[in-house]
């Protein structure tokens, strides 16, 4: 049985941040994790150490031994200090550990099912976590990791199907005309996909993605006054306003904290059919970026919001307010009216989505990341020794594939079968 | 007049049929096999030809279970190649020519041999129905015979129509009627249905063929065998021709494409991908200039020969034209046209994993008539109906393949909870276990839980029973003790200086290394006989990938041990969307296993899933 850890509390910064342990390695993970020969037991405040020595954090531990625990196994927690790079980093120093791994949504739940440590009214309260299916999971991977990521999936998904498709063709067609050796092929999709894992491992992008927070656009018609909403909410005129509409050709970006989560707003060009060819630009790019931002504020009424530029959880509100008579649901930069209200709109929408799909999935898209690349190592270590090892090869790359489930989606032998069928003429 | 009733009734006597029967009569069931002609029984009415790459697999696997299928594949054979040979041990996959007329007639030898099993000559057209359970049949002479259980494996004949060009007319195989009756029978049971297509080459004669000239492919000078208890070859071996089509054998094709039934517009079916006819090769590969043909001689004292690679529905005259347009058949003649065949499958999702219908108690299927294609693929299931009928007339519990143990697993459970869009054929790849579920360990696999079932005969248990004793022996002498590096170096092994000791199996693990390297080492390993070393290198060779993959095993049997009762309400578990409790509602997984394999199933789904059945087991032991 496989010792599963994650984050148990709500992700973001916040004052202290628990993390879960549960299994069999559980407390023998706690004597790796502070270098003491034994621990874990009861109640301790120990130093966490990184793999090379590194002091990672100070924690409090609280141990639960099973079978009276949570989960029927034994259960160690991990009180450490809630900032995102601290959690970040235990949660992969954990992954290192021998027989660890992240836990899938909704296991430590099935763990305690199995072991009949929970009744069924608390089981049936994990309805919510039924999207938790590897498609959505690679939704949300992709909106959490972002667009750019998203699409390099999808090549990763078309090379490695296309890679597995070549070595079964040999194995399951040998007696076909299909060619014996495909080792060159099969090794350039692989390098493609081994080096920008690499690359995504390093943490380039996901770490540039935790230090810009969430992209929250403000979409308007011309002169609704998204430019004022915009130097009011950052304090400061970073948008020149004017009365004349199509004053923001250029999308204006602002970094800025709410709450704890660090957010860019972007103030965009008014939506309308322009005649001047800049304007018309403007117009074009602020529709590309409101589509690609984490969340949209529309200052318009709401019945009005452009149906493709809508996406759930997005916020309309009135422009204005200060001109309306009725100011329910309006909001006005430039008296201040409602800006609290949409301030703490924001806040909880994005504080969600933190929540739900924030850093324990980009550890555990690493972690997968981590497992995949060692599975396209041995791969081809195997292709370069020829056709004679590629029983091996294959189950290698089928290893590989399936820790990238949650990043490219399920790879099916229905799959594989598509690709050798559309490329190669066979049958007999 | 009325048969003394039995237990098992098995309708066909094909593939399917043959092994279900003798599975049936194995188990100790009274068995009869109602066949339309005796002379039918095991006839290939397809390529002559047995096993192949995951085929090849299955045969072994029936055979750990004593089945039939791979000794009289062996007696047949006339041409045997391991396919793969250069490759791993897992991928390796026995294939054979078989002479269609001795296969036949030593099929035909088992099963009249075979104790406990009754062959009947007639035509079934209806069941005998004890309310809604199928409890026997009615032949067409108006005789019954009482059952307890109905294996029906009639392959192609729900709604058969053959197709030459535009000429069609109903029928099962070529010279079969289909039967009417009983197919309306089954059509009041409402089964779920799909209509699937499948093509065969004209049969050519071999003495018009100008062999001089073509390329020729024998069989292995070291011919690997399908059964665990046949030692050598018995029929005279033979070589296959190879020859090609070429740009002139294209155009007539492509010049008559309007006359071919399939592109015609005559046939609604879909055919099996990996079996496209030469119209669908010249079309979706046009710029290939030619494309491989193997000349498979039907057997030894038979002229016929099939043309394996150019299946095809074009009307006749076409059909000589281009054969005569390629390279050595210029003067070939045809004996038998080539056609293509459309029929109705029942969606094989309307079973269980024992092959039985949910819906219709006491009949099974297997074979064609599950939407699959194969002689393999048939027998296999065959087995599987054949073995669960009379465990179900014994009032004992089903034997359910596992996708860890067998291909035979996985095959059914890709049957029953996945169904099929085109002939559903197996392919290594399918199998996610390939590397512990070799030809070579079939036996060590499967004849355990066959001795277990009962199904096992004295023979094969006392030559499995030996080979265990000298595979434990020589494992033993390779894991009784360890060795320094020092030790392992002195006999000329690569090894690093690690200071870990190593027993004698870790040390085959080694790339390079074979088991004869290490007789140096423990010279009582000497002895070992030549199969017993080539098995234990092929165990080492995947030990730690098997390792790596136990977890998901033990994980997988878990699930599947986690059982579903048929009456289960999915839509009374709370919390699951209405589309999962739909969409299991009427897939009735009938374990955890089968669920989580469903499209759309979640972790958490199966969580939920898994409280409710805990939660309804406790209610009941309570």
């Amino acid at each position: 049985m496989d010792t599963i850890f994650a984050l148990a509390s709500a992700p973001g910064r916040a004052g202290v941040a628990v993390i879960r342990i549960s299994g069999p390695a559980a407390f023998p993970s706690i004597a790796l994790l502070t270098g003491a020969g034994r621990g874990g037991r009861g109640r301790t405040v120990r130093r966490l150490f990184s793999a090379d020595g590194g002091v990672l954090d100070d924690a409090v531990i609280v141990g639960f031994p099973g079978p009276g625990s949570f989960t029927g196994e034994d259960i160690v927690e991990l009180q450490i200090h809630g900032s995102v790079a601290g959690v970040s980093a235990v949660l992969g120093r954990l992954a290192e550990l021998p027989d660890l791994r992240m836990a899938e949504p909704g296991e430590f739940t099935r763990r305690a099912r199995e072991n009949n440590r929970m009744d069924l009214a608390q089981v049936e309260g994990l309805a919510d976590l039924i999207d938790a299916e590897t498609e959505a999971q690679r939704k949300q991977a992709q909106a959490v990791l972002g667009g750019a990521l998203g699409k390099v999936a999808d090549g990763w998904r078309e090379n490695l199907i296309r890679a597995a498709a070549l070595i079964e063709a040999t194995i399951d067609f040998a007696d076909e005309e299909v060619p014996v050796d495909v080792t060159p092929e099969v090794s350039e999709l692989l390098l493609a996909v081994q080096s920008d894992l690499s690359h995504e491992i390093e943490g380039v992008r996901i770490a540039e993605r935790i230090r810009q927070g969430f992209e929250v656009a403000i979409v308007g018609p011309p002169n609704a006054g998204k430019s004022t909403l915009l130097n009011t909410l950052a304090g400061r005129a970073a948008a020149i306003t004017s009365e004349i509409a199509g004053t923001t050709r250029d999308v204006i970006e602002v970094r800025m904290d709410l709450a704890g989560l660090p957010v860019t707003l972007l103030d965009t060009a008014g939506l309308r059919d322009a005649e001047d060819k800049i304007e018309a630009m403007g117009v074009a790019l602020a529709r590309e970026r409101a589509t690609a931002a984490d969340l949209r504020v529309f200052l318009m009424d709401p019945a009005d919001v452009p149906v493709d530029l809508w996406r759930e959880g997005d916020i309309a509100m009135r422009p204005k307010a200060d001109l309306l008579g009725d100011t329910d649901g309006a909001v006005s930069g430039l008296t201040g009216q409602g800006v609290d209200k949409l301030i703490a709109r924001v806040q909880d929408t994005l504080g969600q989505r933190s929540a739900s799909a924030g850093l324990a999935t980009r550890e555990r898209h690493r972690h997968a990341m981590m497992v995949a690349l060692d599975g396209l190592t041995a791969a081809q270590g195997l292709l370069e020794q020829g056709p004679e090892m590629y029983d091996l090869a294959a189950e290698d790359l089928r290893h590989a594939i399936r820790a990238l489930e949650s990043l490219v989606g399920r790879v099916d032998v229905e799959n594989l079968l598509d690709e050798i069928f559309s490329s190669f003429c066979l049958g007999k | 007049m009325k048969h003394s009733p039995v237990d098992v009734v098995v309708i066909g006597g094909g593939h399917a049929g043959s092994e279900a029967a003798h599975a049936a009569a194995r188990m100790g069931a009274r068995t009869v096999l109602v066949t339309l002609r005796r002379d039918g029984i095991g006839v290939m009415s397809c390529n002559p030809a047995i096993g192949g790459l995951g085929k090849g697999h299955l045969v072994r696997e029936i055979d750990a279970m004593d089945g039939v299928m791979g000794r009289v594949a062996d007696r047949a054979g006339i041409q045997f190649r391991l396919l793969n040979r250069r490759k791993g041990p897992a991928v390796r996959g026995p294939r054979a020519q078989a002479d269609r007329a001795i296969y036949r007639s030593a099929m035909l030898a088992e099963t009249e041999a075979r104790e406990g099993l009754e062959i009947v000559e007639g035509e079934v057209t209806d069941f005998l129905m004890d309310g809604a359970r199928v409890a026997g049949v009615r032949l067409s002479d108006g005789s019954e015979i009482p059952a307890g259980a109905v294996v029906l494996t009639t392959g192609t004949f729900l709604r058969g129509v053959i197709h030459i060009g535009d000429v069609r007319r109903p029928g099962g195989r070529m010279g079969d009627l289909p039967s009417v009756k009983l197919a309306e029978r089954i059509e009041s049971f409402e089964l779920p249905l799909g209509r699937l297509k499948t093509g065969t080459p004209p049969r050519l004669d071999g003495r018009t063929i100008n062999w001089d000239g073509l390329e020729s492919q024998p069989g292995d000078d070291e011919p690997e065998l399908f059964s665990f208890l046949s030692s050598k070859v018995e029929a005279p071996q033979i070589a296959c021709g190879i020859t090609y089509t070429n740009p002139r054998t294209h155009d007539i094709i492509r010049d008559n494409l309007s006359r071919s039934a399939m592109y015609g517009g005559h046939i609604e079916g879909v055919g099996p991908r990996y079996c496209p006819s030469i119209e669908d090769k010249v079309v979706r590969f046009a710029d290939k200039e030619q494309h491989q043909i193997f000349l498979e001689p039907e057997g030894v004292n038979d002229p016929t020969v099939y043309p394996n690679g150019i299946s095809t529905s074009l009307p006749e005259d076409v059909q000589e034209a281009y054969i005569r347009s390629i390279g050595g058949l210029e003067n070939a003649t045809i004996l038998q046209p080539g056609y293509a065949i459309e029929y109705d499958y029942v969606d094989p999702r309307a079973l269980n994993a024992q092959l039985a219908l949910r819906d219709v108690p006491g009949l099974y299927l297997a074979g064609q008539i599950n939407g699959t294609t194969g002689y393999e693929e048939a027998a296999a299931q065959g087995l599987v109906a054949g073995l669960n009928a009379a465990l179900a007339v014994q009032g004992r519990e089903p034997v359910i393949f596992s996708r860890t143990d067998s291909y035979i697993g996985v095959m059914i459970d890709d049957l029953t909870t996945r169904g099929v869009a085109e002939p559903y054929r197996m392919f290594t790849s399918r199998a996610e276990f390939r590397l512990s579920l070799r030809a070579d360990n079939a036996d060590q696999r499967l004849t355990p839980l066959a001795m277990e079932l009962g199904c096992v005969g004295d023979t094969r248990r006392a030559a499995f029973q030996q080979k265990m004793e000298k595979l434990d022996h020589a494992r033993g002498l390779l894991t009784s003790e360890r060795y320094t590096p020092k030790q392992i170096g002195s006999v000329g092994i690569k090894v690093k200086e690690d200071g870990n000791r190593r027993t004698g199996l870790d040390v085959l693990a080694f790339p390079d290394v074979v088991f004869e390297s290490l007789i140096p080492l423990v010279p009582e390993l000497d002895a070992t006989e030549a199969p017993i070393r080539r098995q234990i290198e092929n165990d080492a060779l995947y030990a730690s990938y098997i390792e790596r993959q136990k977890r998901d095993v033990v994980a997988l049997r878990r699930d599947e041990a986690q059982v579903i009762p048929v009456d289960f309400d999915f839509a009374a578990v709370d919390g699951l969307s209405n589309e999962l409790k739909q969409k299991l509602s009427r897939a009735r997984p009938e374990s955890l296993a089968q669920a989580g394999r469903m499209e759309g199933m979640t972790p958490a789904a199966l969580a939920l899933l898994l409280a409710r059945l805990r939660r309804n087991g406790q209610a009941k032991r309570a």
